[in-house]
């Protein structure tokens, strides 16, 4: 059974990103060791994070250093490229993010591999990577084969539960320097600025997801409560983002963030195709608007027909209180 | 400055979307180009006017209807079509669709700037872009918020998960623009007449000088085993808010443990 490489997304203080966990317990479950790639672009592996990977079961963490940016997913690929060949290691595990979509569409062209973008499910069958993804808007299912000997697969947040594996390890940390080429080096990264930390969880990866519509009419106050008693991420339609009233990376939909969180909760969201394409993947979802005929009805699993500015706060209200 | 745009003829998005045999069923008469696609040829367009000078070659790879798209991109001002149509391209993957779309750059006389929208509205992989440009060997700006060409310079600004960026590369290269990224045009009267006189190519892979086996079925890395609706969800709950809904709310996500 050949390896599996975890690439690890981390911030830039180097705190591994939630989905990571995800990545590697789904890993452990393909067989073979579970090694790892953190690409140095300003932040190092510190001890807790290389106890969390071991913790994990992740054998070798590899540290990716270059001469060029690491950002550029040009250069990113060429390293994790060379990284393949060197171990061996004939799987790689990302999280699906524009980003890695990147890394992923160099690594289709210049190794061979197969790749699957938004997998959801990913098993060993008979010796042949299988995954699953929905497509459509999330109304299809459907299982993927890669047949090619190198499989690139870029998971979606919340597709497994992470767990631990039965016995701890302490992963060797082994430098992997690499030149990149003259040509994975013309995009110059001018400017970089990282989001602003928010104090709640990412909105791509959080397991509970308020999201907001043009029924808030720009008053984002209840949602932001109700967020905060539940620990979750704030998102928004791209009306609501068109109107200023959020930032447009929190516009979830085909066009914007992708989430599938264990629980939706959309107040004032009439479901639009677009919007549902970026959330109807969710594991709950629960819907507030005033139109009874607003399609999001269509797709919830407790819809409530009524006004989102008295619901909500009841709602945030009686939850605190049950929390005691 | 030659622009070649590369777009894509999918199902309406609000139509019923179906697979058939692994594919896409493009078999409803419910074809359009690709929304996203026109803020691709709106960027072309733009790039073109605002420097006084240029041309926009819009391209496809589809089946019969396709052509569609291309018409539309002719509509909206673009100079010439190309449609890549050939049996051996059904159940490309996003590598086998980029080697066609590559080949077809090349056919019509490479470019200074590549433009494709961030993403088909099918298939939603977002893999083309950057897949085409390095077949191209061209440098990839993908998810465009803008995008300037000064000279021969492109500038891009784009918002990603979890940091904004601007990046900076010299012609030739590719840029994939996000619907973040202009207002399409809509065509006009007197666009729609000239489009019927401007001309639309249809090659086969042949014409390109590829290999079928790359593309298609034959040429792609993956297979779908399986495809099927998912099943309508079940007890669903809908009710009527009479003062209490926000209360009784909370008391289903406690129940089924949910948060």
């Amino acid at each position: 059974m050949s390896d599996t490489l975890v690439l690890l997304d981390h911030t830039a203080a180097g705190a591994l990103r939630t989905p990571v966990r995800e990545l590697v317990t789904l890993a452990r479950s393909l067989g073979g060791a579970v090694t790892a790639a953190w690409a140095v672009d300003g932040a190092e592996p510190g001890a807790q994070t290389l106890a969390e990977l071991g913790a994990l079961g992740v054998t070798q963490v590899y540290r990716l250093t270059s001469d060029a940016d690491l950002h550029a997913p040009a250069v990113l690929a060429e390293g994790v490229a060379g990284l393949l060949e060197a171990t061996g290691a004939r799987t790689l595990l990302a999280t699906s993010s524009f980003e890695n979509k990147e890394v992923a569409a160099h690594l289709a062209v210049t190794t061979g591999a197969g790749v699957v973008t938004d997998a959801d499910t990913l098993e060993r069958v008979d010796g042949t990577l299988v995954a699953g993804k929905t497509v459509f808007a999330g109304t299809w299912s459907t299982r993927c084969a890669v047949r090619a000997p190198l499989a690139v697969v870029l998971v979606k947040a919340n597709s497994v539960v992470a767990t631990d594996a039965e016995a701890p390890v302490e992963p060797q940390v082994t430098e992997h320097a690499f030149t990149a080429s003259p040509s994975a080096s013309r995009v110059r990264v001018v400017e970089r600025t990282e989001r602003p930390a928010t104090g709640r969880p990412d909105l791509g990866s959080a397991t509970i997801v308020v999201t907001g519509g043009r029924g808030t009419e720009g008053d984002f106050t209840p949602l932001e409560e109700l967020a905060d008693v539940l620990g979750a991420a704030v998102g928004a339609t791209r009306v609501a983002t068109d109107e200023g009233w959020i930032g447009h990376d929190a516009q979830i939909g085909q066009t914007g963030i992708t989430v599938s969180p264990r629980l939706y909760i959309g107040a004032g969201v009439s479901g639009a195709v677009h919007h549902r394409g970026g959330m109807q993947a969710s594991g709950t979802i629960v819907a507030i608007n005033s139109d009874p005929d607003a399609p999001i009805f269509e797709i919830a699993d407790y819809g409530i027909v009524g006004d989102l500015t008295t619901v909500v706060p009841q709602l945030t209200a009686e939850l605190r209180r049950l929390k005691g | 400055m030659k622009i070649v745009v590369c777009v894509k003829y999918v199902p309406d998005i609000q139509s019923d979307r179906r697979l058939v045999d692994g594919r896409t069923a493009r078999d409803g008469g419910d074809g359009t180009l690709n929304e996203l696609d026109e803020n691709a040829l709106e960027a072309a367009l733009a790039v073109v006017e605002a420097g006084g000078e240029g041309s926009v070659v819009v391209v496809t790879v589809g089946p019969d209807d396709a052509v569609d798209a291309v018409r539309k991109g002719l509509q909206m001002g673009a100079d010439e079509a190309v449609h890549v149509l050939d049996d051996a391209i059904a159940g490309s993957d996003a590598l086998g669709t980029a080697r066609v779309l590559a080949a077809a750059v090349r056919h019509v006389g490479g470019a200074d700037l590549v433009v494709t929208g961030m993403a088909g509205l099918d298939g939603l992989t977002s893999l083309v872009p950057t897949a085409l440009a390095a077949l191209l060997d061209v440098p990839a700006l993908p998810l465009a918020a803008s995008l300037e060409v000064t000279g021969t310079t492109v500038r891009v600004t784009r918002n990603l998960d979890h940091a904004s960026e601007v990046l900076e590369a010299d012609l030739p290269a590719l840029v994939s623009v996000t619907d973040q990224a202009n207002e399409p045009r809509y065509p006009n009267f007197k666009g729609i007449m000239a489009a019927k006189k401007k001309p639309v190519t249809t090659l086969t892979l042949a014409d390109l000088g590829l290999d079928a086996t790359l593309v298609g079925d034959a040429g792609s890395r993956t297979q779908v085993l399986e495809a099927a609706p998912r099943p309508a969800r079940e007890d669903r709950v809908l009710v009527n808010d009479t003062g209490d809904a926000g209360v009784r709310l909370a008391a289903y996500l406690v129940e089924n443990q949910l948060v």
